[in-house]
């Protein structure tokens, strides 16, 4: 294996991680008014990821910046080439993040409601978008000799990517729900499987959809068999699901979102972003990366820094194991978000 | 306007904006730890409420750092392409080596400090909050190393087939002399920015005489600290200020907008010049000062603009090669006033403090105290676009030009776009972000027990047998 080869490897690890944590986030975010009937149902559920959601985040800061560092071109064309999403996903994120931190911070209907929504758009949109962009990444898109996308936004919207756009959205949600269910007691905890199983039949039904329409298009051998242990992994979570086995489900499914993303980068091997104007455009695995001096450099960076990172965070899920239900939330407000006296 | 001009305005504005967050989170993040090391070691319930207090101020200005720093990533690929081609190789990896090693750190224990508190045991739950502390300060040197390789590029060669930056040696990037000074720089700017924060904070509270256990305690923390970082801060200026006129000579003409080659040099602290900048009416002068500031000698010579230009012509071709220079002579001057006052109203504090008085009784210093809290921020924006105008027209000092690094093929619709959303989207944040602190502010610290009464739990009706009875958190979302 080259060191371009492996960092092809080490970025679709951190995408899958970023997916894999960040996921459940976004199905927790955007069930939010379906299973969070009141407030203090709203706020089990956000506490649910309360203390992690910032760390899963940085997954996706790690995974750009390892873009950068290790294959600049296909971070320059894919960035400059999907612009608007990623606009799109910035602002989301944006909000998203400010809303979960100040959300509780002023103790005021209308304002927590605005920050309700601000979590809801902010955890579908990235969903559906990440979707749609990593599907025309696989499908490739329209780039020049200079390797500049030529394309518009509407070269994005077409049916593959936004199948894949929509596959993403249910599996998170289905992933989220289940997530909820993991990590909650009370009503809430039944409501949510209840509410998994279904968005689940939905999720198996689009992820198929578009990991059939992968195979055949763009698949081969390897990416075959991960699409089939993907399927597999879905199904047998929601089975998990069915038989109030909360932990299988969570690990079956969560090993179906890695398994996603795996047969989208396997399948994409050796290209990095194929060109439909001229293959010989196409950026590649060799040519879109950096020198083999930092590949090494980097490697060795990540072969000591990702142990721990992995560590540390391991032991943040385990310091806030415990379920928590309605019980768990303050009833009376943080101080200072009550209202103010002669405000 | 072209995409060029548009995408400049954009990465000034989501920069400036985003650092009006970065040094309030590295200065406060340590800040906050020495209380809470305080109450660590001495069990005093004060030092848990300044703690609590500045700790919620802090995490209010830290959500807006992170959300708006997922911008800066991602702007380079977007709206640079040219230049994350160009620099990529080099300037790619002290980026991933900040977020793999000071990011996550960040990330993952800042959650562990907010819900933390009763959680984890007390000394557990203090070293979460010195690591975000550390790692603040780790961030900041990496993205430094980063700039510092844009305004003076060491540990590459350039690889003419590629047409590309390739690294030579990391330790070079890493250990570049522009970052010896530059990092020291912006990390004692940060904590003068945060002891202003303080400083003005505590004079409202004790203004109006309350909480004067925890406000007098907090204005005295700030005052030590904003002299300290002051003297720091101009230490560090004035060493950075002689590598630059070593490394970017026209920069330095630039900042005094001297044109022609004087030895000694005087340092101008305002001038009225003809409209066209190139010859002044009138200007109140410091002799020798710039000769020293550049040199170290008040007798050294300083090069002016139009040596400069000349002999950027013979080494890199025809061309303008000067910075917009009442841009930077205004930047240059306004980025040490400010930092300048904020110091100097510490010393007076500390002096007025002493023998146990309140100086913010006096109207005068209440309000120059409150009005000093944005005077550092002024000062570090000032002290960016004073930086980054400063190299132009280079994005990469002597090797590209920022007109070469845009995206070639991204529109300025496109562009105006993103600036026009992005920038509304700041707006608002920044309204609510401040309407926020002042809320928080007024409140206070948390009256006696601050972690709160502790209620029994409640047995909700769809309770079953296997859920778990516990009490509430002590922090919820």
């Amino acid at each position: 294996m080259t060191l371009a080869e492996f960092w092809f490897v080490l970025v679709g690890f951190l995408f899958a991680g970023y997916f894999l944590l960040e996921g459940f986030d976004f199905g927790v975010g955007m069930l939010l008014p379906a299973l969070g009937r009141d407030d203090t149902g709203r706020r089990v559920m956000i506490n649910t990821i309360g203390p992690v959601w910032d760390m899963n985040e940085t997954w996706l800061i790690v995974a750009g910046a390892s873009l950068f560092a290790a294959f600049p071109y296909w971070y320059a064309t894919l960035f400059s080439g999907f612009y608007l999403p990623l606009l799109l996903i910035l602002v989301a994120l944006i909000l998203r993040g400010v809303a979960f931190e100040y959300r509780g911070k002023v103790d005021d209907p209308v304002w927590r409601q605005r920050w309700d929504i601000a979590i809801v758009a902010g955890s579908v949109v990235p969903a559906l978008l990440w979707g749609v962009a990593f599907a025309n990444i696989l499908r490739g898109v329209p780039i020049n000799a200079n390797g500049d996308f030529t394309g518009n936004l509407f070269t994005l919207l077409n049916p593959y990517g936004l199948l894949g756009g929509l596959a993403t959205v249910v599996l998170f949600a289905t992933y989220g729900a289940i997530f909820v269910a993991l990590k909650t007691v009370g009503d809430i905890r039944y409501e949510a499987r209840a509410l998994a199983a279904k968005i689940g039949v939905v999720a198996v039904v689009l992820g198929a959809g578009f990991l059939v329409w992968t195979q055949l298009q763009h698949g081969d051998l390897g990416s075959l068999v991960l699409s089939v242990l993907t399927a597999v992994a879905l199904v047998a979570g929601l089975a998990a699901n069915a038989r109030e086995r909360e932990g299988w489900a969570f690990g079956l499914v969560a090993a179906a979102v890695v398994g996603l993303v795996a047969t989208l980068f396997v399948a994409l091997f050796p290209d990095v972003m194929p060109s439909t104007t001229d293959p010989a455009y196409s950026l590649t695995v060799e040519n879109a990366s950096s020198t083999p001096k930092t590949l090494a450099v980097m490697s060795w960076i990540a072969a000591f820094g990702l142990p721990v990172v992995l560590l540390y965070q391991g032991w943040t899920y385990w310091v806030f194991r415990k379920r928590i239900g309605r019980h768990s939330i303050p009833t009376s407000p943080q101080h200072g978000a009550a209202p103010v006296a002669g405000s | 306007m072209d995409a060029l001009d548009l995408a400049r305005w954009q990465f000034g504005i989501v920069t400036v904006y985003h650092f009006l967050f970065v040094p309030l989170t590295i200065g406060l993040s340590f800040l906050v730890a020495l209380m809470q090391t305080a109450w660590y070691r001495t069990g005093d319930p004060k030092f848990l409420k300044m703690t609590k207090f500045w700790g919620k101020l802090f995490l209010i200005n830290f959500a807006m750092g992170v959300v708006t720093g997922i911008v800066q990533e991602f702007q380079f690929g977007m709206n640079w392409s040219a230049y994350s081609r160009f620099v990529g190789d080099v300037f790619g990896a002290p980026l991933a080596i900040e977020a793999l090693v000071a990011f996550f750190l960040e990330a993952t224990f800042i959650g562990l400090w907010i819900f933390g508190w009763d959680r984890l045991p007390k000394g557990i739950h203090l070293a979460c909050i010195w690591l975000v502390a550390i790692s603040t300060n780790l961030s900041a040197f990496f993205i430094l190393a980063a700039n510092s390789w844009m305004q003076h590029p060491v540990g590459f060669e350039i690889n003419p087939e590629r047409g590309r930056a390739e690294l030579t040696s990391l330790w070079a990037v890493l250990n570049n002399s522009t970052n010896q000074v530059a990092y020291p720089h912006v990390a004692t700017a940060a904590f003068l920015t945060a002891a202003a924060f303080i400083i003005g904070i505590s004079a409202w509270h004790l203004h109006r005489r309350q909480h004067t256990e925890v406000m007098r305690e907090s204005m005295k923390m700030g005052f030590v600290v904003a002299l300290i970082f002051g003297v720091g801060v101009t230490v560090s200026g004035d060493l950075q200020a002689k590598v630059m006129t070593e490394q970017q000579p026209m920069k330095m003409a630039a900042a005094e907008a001297i044109w022609d080659t004087q030895a000694p040099a005087s340092f101008s602290v305002f001038t009225v010049g003809t409209p066209d900048g190139q010859s002044e009416l009138f200007s109140v002068r410091v002799p020798y000062l710039l000769s020293f500031m550049a040199t170290g000698d008040p007798n050294g010579e300083v090069e002016g603009i139009r040596d400069i230009q000349r002999e950027s012509e013979e080494q890199f071709g025809p061309g303008d090669y000067r910075p917009i220079i009442p841009v930077t002579y205004w930047t240059f001057r306004y980025m040490i006033g400010f930092g300048a006052v904020t110091a100097a109203l510490a010393l007076l504090g500390l002096i007025m403090m002493r023998g146990g008085r309140n100086p913010a009784e006096k109207r005068w210093f209440y309000l120059a105290a409150l009005w000093t809290i944005p005077f550092p921020l002024i000062a570090n924006s000032f002290g960016w676009v004073f930086t980054e105008m400063g190299r132009q027209p280079w994005v990469v000092y002597s090797q590209m030009f920022t007109a070469d690094g845009v995206s070639p093929l991204v529109g300025p619709w496109m562009v105006a776009t993103s600036l026009t959303v992005l920038t509304l989207l700041y707006l608002v944040l920044a309204v609510v972000e401040v309407g926020l602190i002042v809320r928080y502010v007024k409140a206070g610290p948390p009256e006696d027990d601050a972690s709160g009464p502790i209620e029994p739990p409640e047995r909700d009706a769809g309770a079953r047998p296997d859920d778990e009875r516990e009490r509430p958190l002590t922090f919820a979302y």
